[in-house]
């Protein structure tokens, strides 16, 4: 069986790099299309990837590749590719992701899918994809037909399957071009950890919109009370009172929990377009005719500042 | 400072956009218009303009159908100064890859005659939304590509972006000639004045062929596709819920319920 590639994502925001889950859900795309091989820039304990199923992990010194954006590590998967004659390369969704993806493929000739939901192997063995586009209103099935697919997965699109591999290192080292340097870090500032879950990676996500008027502790606090990850609407996010790293929509994340709560949040097809795919959806607003209310599984009509309090009261009994 | 910016005509987002029988997107029969997200780059080309000083020249560029124009269009009433548009038949069905090829020749062609400083790119279309154009055109172009950028500043032959990550702000920079894309956090894109809507009227606009380009045309379109679409689905409409009205604590109540009757809680 081919190697089929997998860009190992690293959090660090912790102080602790940790391979991140979406990783993990690649590892088990790839074991679907032939051998994994993960691919590490840096330093991380690569234990997951042992047991998330690595054959082979390539270990790549990053001295040259971490102050800059992302060209150095499209070269290093550029040279991988063809020193083990992968067969896929796998690589998480997100601006970074699509961006190696773009220089890959433009490097390597060959054909690129992004954002894929789910990933399998086709008719011929090579992988066919499956995408939601224009706003999650339609679902799309493709397959790249030049070259080495190159294939950018978003997170939740599988259930991360435990299956020890050899996991054997092989150390990498790439040549990074100077053209490739061009794009300098010259400062960061890392983004403080909120303790919640991680907004892509949440079962449950609830967000506040314009109506909150700005106070997000009623949202925060209905959160915590379930254990969710908190969002935004660009409204709030304009407005200055969330970060940008909240915002769900089409210039946001893309969001696909288990339960998505809307508090005052109109429903533009832009928010659409981040949260439409989710299980179950209950909108909190306090006008019976947003457009939200098309999408719900179950809404309220009230005031969230009296709705979500009282909510939050109710669950926290509950648990006694 | 000569900066090319790139914008998409693409299918309006509120329309019923769909995809034709050959899985291709309807870019015809669905009102277009400029990306939204576009204006933003168009905006901060003009800035750095602005800044600059007068001699500076904004080029708008378009790889689209006819109606693609009136994406040129709005963007020189907007204040840029010429407008290309690459209009070919071969090209419908492009991918990325196709896409980025055509606008780094035409950028190349724009070169030959003033030789450009910046591109500029709106973070993604919104209708394929793959946010990879710009880093497939610096990789054509061989030059760095600073990407995601809300808050720009050019000094001297350096160019400065804050970029909000998710694990990190980060400022980022790159020296000229280079690639650069913009967000929609980037700054609110100005209307065009009855004054600038007027001018536009007498602005160049040049239309180029893939002949033009020097390029082949089998390179491009549907059937030189990289990726192909196997099918396509409509998500079947969700189908509206319960709704309750609040009465005195009786929302909360129900929500509750409800979440409860669903092992949330
Ligand atoms: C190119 C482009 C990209 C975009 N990308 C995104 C994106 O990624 N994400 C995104 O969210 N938007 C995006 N937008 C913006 C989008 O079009 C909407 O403007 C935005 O989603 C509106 O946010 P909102 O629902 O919070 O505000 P509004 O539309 O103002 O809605 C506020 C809602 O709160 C309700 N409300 C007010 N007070 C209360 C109260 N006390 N209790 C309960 N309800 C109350 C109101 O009834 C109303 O329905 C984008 C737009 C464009 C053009
Ligand atoms: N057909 C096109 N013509 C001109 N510019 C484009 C075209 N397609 C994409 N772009 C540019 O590339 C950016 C990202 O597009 P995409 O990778 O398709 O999401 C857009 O915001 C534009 O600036």
């Amino acid at each position: 069986m081919s190697e089929v590639l997998v860009l190992v994502d690293i959090d660090r925001s912790s102080g602790v790099a940790k391979v991140t889950k979406p990783t993990l859900e690649l590892l088990t795309i790839a074991r679907r299309l032939g051998e994994p091989s993960a691919v590490v820039i840096g330093t991380v304990d690569t234990a997951p990837l042992k047991a998330y199923g690595a054959e082979k992990i390539y270990t790549v010194d990053d001295a040259d590749i971490a102050g800059f954006l992302v060209a150095p590590k499209a070269e290093v998967l550029a040279q991988l590719v063809e020193k083990a004659s992968a067969a896929a390369v796998l690589i998480p969704s997100g601006g970074e992701g699509k961006e190696i993806a773009g220089r890959l493929a433009v490097k390597i000739d060959s054909g690129l899918i992004t954002d894929a939901v789910d990933v399998a192997p086709g008719d011929g063995g090579g992988p066919v994809t499956t995408q939601s586009v224009f706003a999650g209103n339609f679902t799309v099935q493709a397959k790249v037909i030049k070259g080495i697919p190159v294939i950018t997965v978003k997170p939740n699109a599988v259930t991360p399957e435990q299956s020890e591999g050899a996991a054997a290192e092989e150390a990498f080292s790439a040549t990074i071009s100077d053209a490739a340097k061009g794009a300098r870090i010259t400062a960061s500032e890392p983004r403080k950890a909120s303790g919640r879950p991680e907004l892509t990676e949440a079962a449950i996500v609830v967000s506040g919109g314009r109506g909150t008027g700005g106070d997000f502790s009623e949202v925060e606090g209905f959160a915590d009370s379930i254990g969710a990850a908190v969002g935004a609407s660009r409204a709030a996010v304009d407005s200055g009172w969330m970060p940008h790293a909240f915002q769900v929509g089409q210039t946001g994340k893309t969001v696909s929990p288990q339960l998505y709560v809307a508090n005052g949040i109109s429903g533009a097809i832009q928010h659409r377009a981040g949260m439409q795919t989710s299980k179950t959806i209950i909108a909190v607003n306090k006008d019976d005719e947003a457009p939200i209310f098309e999408l719900v599984d179950f809404g309220v009509v009230g005031d969230l500042h009296a709705v979500l309090p009282a909510a939050t009261e109710a669950i926290t009994q509950r648990k006694g | 400072m000569n900066i090319v910016v790139c914008v998409k005509y693409v299918p309006d987002a509120t329309a019923d956009r769909h995809f034709e029988s050959d899985h291709t997107v309807d870019r015809v029969g669905v009102d277009g218009l400029l990306s939204e997200l576009d204006e933003y780059a168009v905006e901060q080309a003009l800035q750095v303009k602005e800044k600059l000083g007068d001699d500076t020249e904004v080029t708008v560029l378009t790889v689209g159908p006819e109606q693609a124009t009136d994406a040129i269009r709005k963007a020189l009433q907007m204040g840029a100064d010429k407008g290309v548009h690459v209009l070919d038949d071969a090209i419908a069905g492009s991918d990325a890859l196709a896409t980025s090829l055509v606008l780094a020749e035409a950028v190349k062609k724009i070169d030959s005659d003033t030789s450009w400083d910046l591109v500029v790119c709106g973070m993604a279309s919104t209708d394929g939304s793959m946010g990879v154009v710009p880093a497939m055109l610096a990789e054509r172009l061989g030059v760095p590509a600073v990407t995601l950028g809300s808050e720009i500043t050019v000094e001297g032959t350096t160019v400065r972006i804050r970029r909000d990550g998710d694990a990190a702000t980060e400022t980022v920079e790159g020296t000229l000639p280079l690639v650069l894309s913009v967000t929609d956090q980037s700054g609110e894109a100005r209307y065009p004045s009855f004054k600038g809507i007027m001018a536009a009227k007498k602005k160049p606009l040049e239309t180029w062929s893939l002949a033009d380009l020097g390029l082949d045309a089998e390179l491009v379109g549907l059937s030189a596709a990289w990726s192909t679409v196997e099918g396509t689905e409509a998500r079947p409409p969700r189908t509206a819920g319960e709704v309750v009205t609040d009465e005195d604590g009786s929302g909360a109540t129900a929500l509750v319920e409800f979440l409860a009757s669903k092992k949330f809680i």
